[in-house]
């Protein structure tokens, strides 16, 4: 008979094994499953994992890892920080579609004007809206103690029906012939989020991307700041006797992960998306918790499990189009993984011992 | 040459190369990719069944390829590229909101037929669209909504705020509103294709209203479902595919689109090297549009009336918008005797008078 005993602390193998092991995992399931739909589990595997990244079409696939990668990756960065802190902010989503409509408002506002300046202003528009948007759950907890989960989530419905009023209204695109949606930012030089070089698949978002992933390690490494958001999660007395402030924290927390899903609203609108539209948000913000939590919470992990994600993904596409797999099946696989990766968590807090069993 | 313009053309030759080596292999590939599940029973099945009628018609000599719920956006061009580059000789790419990325990827895969429906962008000669003529339909569904609610309130649930529904919407209350003057008419925006739950959430309020006759242009059988639950109060109609499950009530009537002889069409076409760039809006006279059996929950007078009408459409000898018809402002739209020009219909952003509610701004 088996038996959890609790570890006395969580081991550190077990915290970094488990991903790899919830990987091990679903690929195993997920075969088992591909199998019963009547499909090669070998060739379903190869075409989700192997090539995407080696395969023929890999020359434009990688680049496609990173366009699908580098919102997640910002996001969940982001997001880990007030993770961390024990503050759960759950409405990245309604943050990112607020940053991409005051970021492209701003873009639209002073078309079809030529300047070096406006895709930057844009950004910085972005982030401000997400911070904005974030604000609000943090103000309405440190004065009045809401709830930031409910606050944050509910917000999202907000900014959704506030985006279907950009796209049928105050953002139309005058030229539209009355359908909704704002203008495509692919024909606006100034404004346009484009590839770094062409085919790269890696536009700014996704150099943003990598350097918050830096800028998140340095923080939480060598920061009293970093220092301060971890202590609050693991002991919020310690970290209040050592003077830590938990308003600070809650607002700091939320106003980051606020201003980077801002961010990635707005490289995703004025690059990949190119407009904004009534469903222009594709989940990304709520992708990005699982991210964050199959990335351990750590920047470097983050970063890996983003690209992951981008991975089955874009493979699960490949399979589905290739093979014949229906879209569920995908997404049930995508599903395994998070709860795999939750299952093993167990092994890192608790040991399984094999134990005689009891007389009644 | 600058660096990036050189790559550019390096992706370029080697997706014709690939785009070749499909070729070689004397079978056409045609590629389907959808905004819902293939199982939504509605709008994307339906594209399914006229996919499966090309497999039917060409059996060896047509692969097919495609991709289910694909949101409209940044992700529907990367499918699309991906089936170009792995040998699609034509893709139908079935939703509206696919339109900018549709063009996007023609602009790189000359050889590649693009077909778009519901959209109206052509940026390059291998892009056509196609669409059906859905508010002929409506037209129908409109005379049976008007002649059969008690409660004198009917309601409609509106996807998004686009000509296409807004059309569907005043064909719907123009008929019933001509058969019945006191017939209110309550429109709920989803503002998704295919969601059941709140697409079931929109029916439930309706219902809650006193609305007993819904009409939906959302994907799913969720509002058929939800009608169910009345008792024999509510009906509804089967929308983008029959629904016959819901037979004989609530489902009393249905539009169904047939792609079917489209499909098998365009891609004889690709096979033969006829095919060429067109815009087609095709009815109930070309077959696209049908109407489903109308059920014997429908008195039998009415029902012949609703099939007289039927075939004068198809006819050509009645048109569902003909004037005197008044914006809903008031304004003149259409004076009498007049029919809409296509144009007006393409472009449709305003109810007719009469409508309740504004179409979200």
């Amino acid at each position: 008979m088996l038996k959890l005993e609790r570890r006395p602390t969580p081991s550190q193998f077990w915290s970094r094994a488990t991903p790899v092991l919830a990987v091990a995992l679903t690929v195993v399931a997920g075969g088992i499953m591909f199998a019963l739909l009547g499909k090669n589990p070998f060739e379903a595997i190869r075409t989700i994992f192997w090539d995407p990244l080696f395969g023929e079409f890999a020359w434009y696939l990688r680049g496609q890892l990173m366009v699908k990668a580098g919102p997640l990756i910002l996001i969940a960065v982001g997001l880990s920080l007030g993770f961390r802190a024990g503050i759960w902010n759950i409405g990245a989503e309604g943050q990112y579609i607020m940053g991409a409509i005051a970021g492209a408002a701003l873009g639209l506002a002073v078309f079809p004007t030529e300047n070096r300046l406006i895709f930057p202003a844009m950004v910085m528009a972005g982030a401000l809206g997400g911070w904005a948007w974030a604000m609000i759950p943090a103000i309405l907890k440190t004065r009045f103690n809401t709830n930031e989960i409910l606050v944050s989530l509910m917000l999202v419905y907000v900014a959704q029906t506030v985006l279907a009023m950009a796209s049928t209204g105050f953002l139309r695109n005058p030229e539209g012939a009355g359908f909704p949606g704002s203008r495509n930012f692919s024909g606006y030089e100034a404004a346009r989020n484009g590839f770094l070089w062409e085919g790269a698949g890696l536009h700014w978002g996704g150099v943003m991307a990598l350097a918050t992933v830096v800028a998140a390690y340095v923080l939480l490494q060598r920061h009293i700041l970093g220092f301060q958001i971890k202590l609050s999660g693991q002991a919020p007395r310690a970290a209040r006797y050592a003077g830590v402030k938990p308003d600070r924290l809650v607002v700091l927390c939320l106003g980051v992960a606020g201003a980077l899903a801002g961010m990635a609203g707005l490289f995703e609108v004025s690059g990949p998306a190119g407009q904004i539209s009534i469903d222009f948000n594709s989940g990304y913000g709520f992708t990005a918790i699982i991210v964050a939590f199959l990335g351990r919470l750590n920047p470097v992990g983050i970063l890996f499990a983003g690209l992951l994600m981008a991975l089955t993904y874009i493979g699960g596409e490949m399979a589905a189009t290739n093979l014949g797999l229906p879209s569920a099946a995908i997404q049930a696989f995508q599903g395994m993984l998070l709860f795999f990766l939750l299952a093993c968590d167990l092994l890192t807090n608790f040991r399984i011992r094999l134990a005689k069993r009891e007389a009644h | 040459m600058k660096r990036r313009t050189l790559l550019a053309t390096a992706a370029l030759g080697l997706s014709l190369a690939f785009g070749g080596a499909a070729h070689a292999q004397d079978k056409t590939k045609a590629c389907f990719i959808y905004v819902g599940p293939i199982g939504d029973l509605g709008w994307s099945y339906q594209h399914h069944q006229g996919a499966l009628a090309v497999q039917k018609e060409f059996g060896d000599k047509v692969e097919l390829a495609w991709q289910e719920s694909v949101p409209e956006g940044a992700d529907a061009e990367r499918v699309m590229t991906q089936m170009a580059l792995g040998g699609c000789d034509i893709i139908f790419a079935t939703s509206f909101g696919y339109m900018d990325q549709v063009n996007a990827v023609a602009k790189k895969f000359p050889n590649v037929k693009f077909e778009h429906a519901t959209g109206f962008k052509r940026e390059s000669p291998n892009v056509s669209t196609y669409n059906a003529r859905f508010y002929e339909g409506r037209a129908v569904q409109g005379l049976i909504a008007g002649k059969m609610t008690k409660t004198n309130k009917i309601g409609y649930i509106g996807s998004f705020p686009i000509p296409e529904v807004v059309m569907g919407i005043n064909a719907y209350y123009l008929q019933a509103k001509k058969v019945n003057p006191n017939v209110e008419l309550s429109v709920v925006w989803a503002f998704t294709w295919f969601d059941p739950a709140k697409e079931a959430d929109a029916a439930k309020a309706m219902i809650e209203q006193g609305v007993d006759v819904i009409a939906a242009h959302t994907d799913s059988t969720a509002p058929l479902a939800e009608a169910a639950k009345s008792g024999g109060k509510v009906i509804g109609f089967g929308q983008a595919s029959d629904m016959a499950d819901y037979k004989p009530s609530p489902r009393v009537s249905s539009i169904i689109d047939n792609w079917a002889p489209y499909y098998v069409k365009r891609v004889g076409q690709v096979m033969d090297g006829t095919w060429d760039q067109v815009d087609v809006w095709a009815g109930i006279k070309e077959g696209e549009v049908e109407i489903g059996e109308i059920t014997d929950a429908i008195p039998a007078e009415l029902k012949a009336e609703a099939e007289a009408m039927r075939d004068a459409i198809a006819a050509g000898t009645y048109h569902p918008f003909t004037g005197p018809i008044k914006k809903q402002d008031g304004s003149d739209w259409l004076a009498e005797g007049a029919t809409a020009p296509d144009g007006d219909l393409l472009g449709m952003n305003f109810f007719v008078e009469g409508i309740k509610g504004d179409i979200p701004k």
